[in-house]
């Protein structure tokens, strides 16, 4: 484990920003936000970013090819791809995990190029949690926020910040900045967990009945009436997908620029009316279909097909950022537990 | 891990457009330098795309016997569909594929006596089956083909289906139109109930495709004749973009239809919900 | 107030004035209230919530909830009953059908706001007249009530209930606010200066349509921007024009019919500050055509759809320069 004080925290990111471009949380008008870095520009202190981590691998919108169409042909221009190395800084555990379960979607056969790509672009430094917040439930789902993962884990306490590599590329990254740090004991950050954990044992939200997802009540579950009930003060936007760090649904639009014709992918909700609608009709016409659409697929078929994992990571945001304050907490509350 | 670069589509040109009924088209696809753009097997799709207008995803009607070329029938029902029926033979189009499991021809259908049921422009995913079957006459054993369409004209290959299917031998073929027509001295009715009159023996896989509703009937009016659901398959259609099962939106349940389908077995779909 | 309007409720729903009652419902914290339908006094006892974190506008659900069958029952805020008054005007809700009682209200608290107040790890409010004091997992704290209200109420433009079947309480007044102070400040930028504000605060978009899906006065059965025909139905910006484009076409399709409650900068979870769009409309609307309060009348004619003599030149936009 290596050390460094927090008083020479600039000098850190400066020296990672030397070879990378270094991305850093910081407070903007919009609340916590992943940026550039610039020499000087605080870290935020908030607990969480506004959006998820997921936009540095599967961005809101991504050019995917071109075309030129000249009469009857069509030339088609293959993407450049991003090749740049890049750091994100102060990743929490919840968004970490994130990436393990968009791996699995992007990075299962057949592989997603374009993510692929980014993934292996990007060094992760993730950042213990000091303060939870009220609507923190990932250890719901397994995570430890004491230990949250990434190429390298940082804690803090009052003087210092502690790291230490989880991979090869985590090690490398350290590598370069190690005139910067000193050693530590393996135990030095042990306090600074201690303190975590004692809050996160205080979380009102904890011990969820999750039990009651499994696959084989996929049916019972998608006929539970009170879906109706739980989806009705829904107003159909898609805050809550957008700002989840799992949702990965996806459109593809082309667009003519005027010089040819860009196809991009963009985040797409299946909380929109016309996610699925196709020329026979849209197999989910309300409202109620479509919001238990999501949480079936965070809680009943992304484990189904993803050995038991759900697509929930507990970070919150959807509870945070709801116009109506509908979330996955109180779908989980009405519908889990043990079933008859 | 291979790197399939499953998004980025291929280059194709249309050939031939055969005008099969008012609102159905046939095109034929051809790799730029001839032949297919693609090897597939009988009931999956590919994406077809004109840059600009869309990309929507349509089953490949032709057999994978034929070396050539492939076809896919079309029916007019959108943006990209409008623009695919006014277009002239020699303009090229994306293609990317092929997509879905597509039918067990060469496992669960081997051997079997195939009833082959289809309405309207249903016919298209099982045509690539039929034709297929045909090819390897001696792998299967009898052959009935049940296709129902609104009216005489809307019977999609009609020349083929009259000039080869009802020509061979050993092939059954059983045609009906929705209304009486001018012109027609077939039967008349819907699909489901004429199943039911022709009485068939439950000795055959049956393979059904069309509508929902016209899938639903038909399936309860097999149940009705004795058929196991494990004896019937089908060929489902959602709203797709990728193809891959990533983008999120052809789940049945945990299924997705561009992966794991789009061919079900019709016990299978007991299991998953009711949504499609 | 809350135990005045469950018995209010109670009291409608017995004597069949009402057959359900349109509030809101306790979530899992203080201040996490849902919108809800209740059809029973058990469900009102059960779940029932009023307190200073109902800042949801619950006008706009009774576009679906009026053309169901019988009488609904709906507490308005001063603010929702504009709204309200503007949906009836527009014949998107059926009044008949609505039981409107009018709530008194002094503001209501973002908790976005006793957030960046310091307050983290929130597990209870207390309510204490002028401040709340906010429990948390790292000890308590205690707000001026004052500095957690939302913009809107900060800036509030009338207490006053403008519709109403019965009123819980003494109604307000309009108020005299100050909410065109910032459409000043804007005014008062170069185009360059003010282009730059726009640009930093609509790139945050991420075309949630939350704006869109929360407004009382986004209620058309079909967005443009979900018409697929339209060819302009995106569901993330193309390009960086694009993100502009939707709320400016939005801000003028709601132009001369918005009510300014403020929904659309309360849902959005970028935080940007929609409701100086619609501000600048209303505020250029009074100039050019007299002062005029969406939802205020609900017989009142719009200035943008209603003709006369004295309506001001198209080329009063030459004149005022354009800046």
């Amino acid at each position: 484990m290596k050390s460094l004080l927090l008083k020479d925290m600039d000098r850190l990111l400066a020296a990672l920003a030397e070879n990378r471009t270094l991305y850093v949380p910081t407070d903007g008008a919009g609340g916590a936000e992943y940026r550039l870095y610039q020499p000087g520009t605080p870290l935020s202190e908030a607990l969480n970013t506004n959006r998820s981590a997921k936009d540095f691998f599967f961005p809101q919108t991504e050019n995917m090819m071109r075309f030129q169409m000249r009469g009857k042909e069509i030339r088609i221009e293959e993407p450049t791809r991003p090749d740049e190395d890049f750091v994100v800084f102060g990743v929490r555990a919840c968004d970490a995990r994130s990436f393990e379960l968009l791996d699995k979607v992007f990075l299962s056969e057949p592989v997603d190029s374009y993510y692929q790509n980014r993934r292996a672009h990007g060094v992760i430094v993730t950042r213990c949690c000091g303060r939870p917040e009220e609507t923190c439930f990932c250890t719901a789902f397994g995570i430890d926020p004491t230990a949250p993962g990434g190429d390298v884990s940082t804690w803090q306490d009052d003087q210092r910040l502690y790291l230490a590599a989880n991979t090869p590329a985590g090690q490398a990254l350290l590598n370069g900045v190690a005139h910067l740090l000193t050693d530590a004991p393996e135990t030095a950050a042990d306090d600074a967990k201690a303190k975590t954990r004692a809050a996160l044992a205080n979380l009102p939200i904890q011990n969820l009945p999750l039990d009651g997802f499994g696959e084989e009540n996929l049916l019972a579950i998608f006929n539970d009436p009170r879906w109706a009930e739980l989806s009705r003060a829904c107003l159909g936007c898609g805050t809550c997908t957008f700002v989840c760090p799992t949702c990965q649904c996806y459109d593809i639009k082309d667009f003519d620029t005027g010089h040819g014709i860009q196809r991009f992918r963009c985040w797409d909700s299946c909380m929109y009316s016309e996610f699925t609608r196709c020329a026979h009709g849209n197999p989910r016409v309300s409202q109620v279909e479509r919001f238990r659409q999501r949480f079936m697929h965070k809680l009943v078929y992304f484990p189904a097909n993803n050995q038991g994992d759900f697509s929930c990571v507990g970070c919150g945001r959807c509870l945070q950022k709801c116009p109506v304050s509908l979330n996955i907490v109180k779908v989980i509350k009405a519908l889990g537990g043990e079933k008859a | 891990m291979s790197v399939n670069e499953t998004l980025i589509p291929k280059l194709g040109v249309v050939t031939d457009i055969r005008i099969d009924t008012p609102d159905v088209k046939t095109f034929r696809v051809n790799a730029l330098g001839g032949g297919k753009v693609f090897e597939h097997i009988p009931g999956q799709c590919a994406m077809l795309s004109i840059p600009g207008v869309g990309e929507a995803m349509f089953s490949i009607t032709s057999s994978p016997t034929n070396k050539d070329y492939m076809e896919f029938s079309i029916k007019k029902c959108g943006c990209l569909t409008d623009w695919l029926h006014q277009m002239e033979p020699g303009q090229q189009i994306t293609i990317r594929g092929p997509y879905g499991n597509g039918f067990p021809v060469d496992t669960a259908f081997k051997g079997k006596n195939l009833l082959f049921i289809a309405g309207g422009i249903g016919l298209a995913p099982l045509r690539s089956v039929i034709n297929y079957v045909r090819a390897n006459r001696a792998d299967y054993g009898t052959i009935d083909i049940v296709y129902g369409s609104r009216s005489k004209d809307d019977l999609v290959d009609y020349r083929e289906i009259l000039d080869e299917w009802c020509a061979e031998e050993g092939v059954n073929v059983h045609l009906t139109i929705d209304r009486e027509q001018e012109g027609w001295d077939g039967h008349v009715g819907f699909v489901p109930n004429y199943v039911k009159e022709l009485g068939f023996d439950t000795n055959k896989t049956a393979i059904i495709c069309g509508p929902p509703i016209m899938i639903k009937f038909t399936l309860a009016g097999l149940v009705e004749l004795g058929f196991d659901k494990t004896q019937v398959y089908t060929t489902m259609e959602l709203k797709m973009k990728c193809g891959v099962g990533k983008c999120g939106r052809c789940n049945i349940g945990a299924k997705y239809v561009c992966k794991d389908g789009p061919v079900f077995r019709c016990d299978q779909l007991d299991e998953m919900p009711n949504e499609y | 107030m809350q135990e005045a309007m469950i018995r209010r409720a109670k009291e409608l729903l017995a004597d069949g004035t009402v057959n359900r009652v349109l509030g809101w419902q306790r979530g899992e914290f203080v201040y996490d209230v849902t919108p809800a339908v209740f059809a029973s006094p058990d469900e009102l006892d059960a779940s029932f919530v009023y307190n200073d974190f109902c800042g949801a506008n619950l006008s706009k659900y009774l576009v679906a909830e009026s053309r169901k069958e019988g009488k609904v029952l709906a507490f308005l805020k001063p603010c929702d009953t504009y709204s309200l008054n503007q949906l009836t005007a527009e014949h998107r809700v059926v009044r008949e059908n609505i039981y409107a009682i009018g709530l008194p209200c002094e503001g209501k608290a973002d908790v976005e706001a006793l957030k960046a107040a310091g307050a983290a790890g929130i597990t209870g409010i207390a309510d204490g007249g002028d401040t709340f004091t906010v429990h948390t997992l790292y000890g308590d704290q205690t707000v001026a009530k004052a500095d957690a209200l939302a913009e809107r109420c900060a800036n509030c433009k009338s207490k006053q209930c403008v519709t109403y079947d019965e009123l819980l309480g003494e109604n307000g007044a309009v108020q005299n606010s100050h909410r065109f102070d910032m459409v000043e400040q804007l005014e008062n930028m170069t185009a360059d200066e003010r282009y730059a504000f726009w640009q930093g605060e609509l790139s945050r978009c991420i075309r949630c349509n939350a704006c869109r899906n929360a407004c009382p006065a986004c209620t058309c059965e079909k967005c443009v921007f979900d018409n697929p025909q339209s060819g302009i139905a995106n569901t993330a910006p193309a390009d960086s024009f694009e993100e502009k484009l939707f709320h400016i076409i939005r801000a003028f399709h709601v132009a001369g019919r918005c009510t300014d409650c403020g929904e659309c900068s309360r849902v959005c979870p970028q935080h940007i500050p929609l409701h100086l769009l619609n501000r600048k409309f209303i505020k250029d609307i009074n100039e050019l055509y007299g002062p005029y309060q969406a939802g205020a009348d609900v017989a009142a004619r719009g200035p943008l759809t209603d003709f006369t003599f004295e309506d001001c030149e198209p080329s009063v936009v030459h004149e005022r320069g354009v800046n």
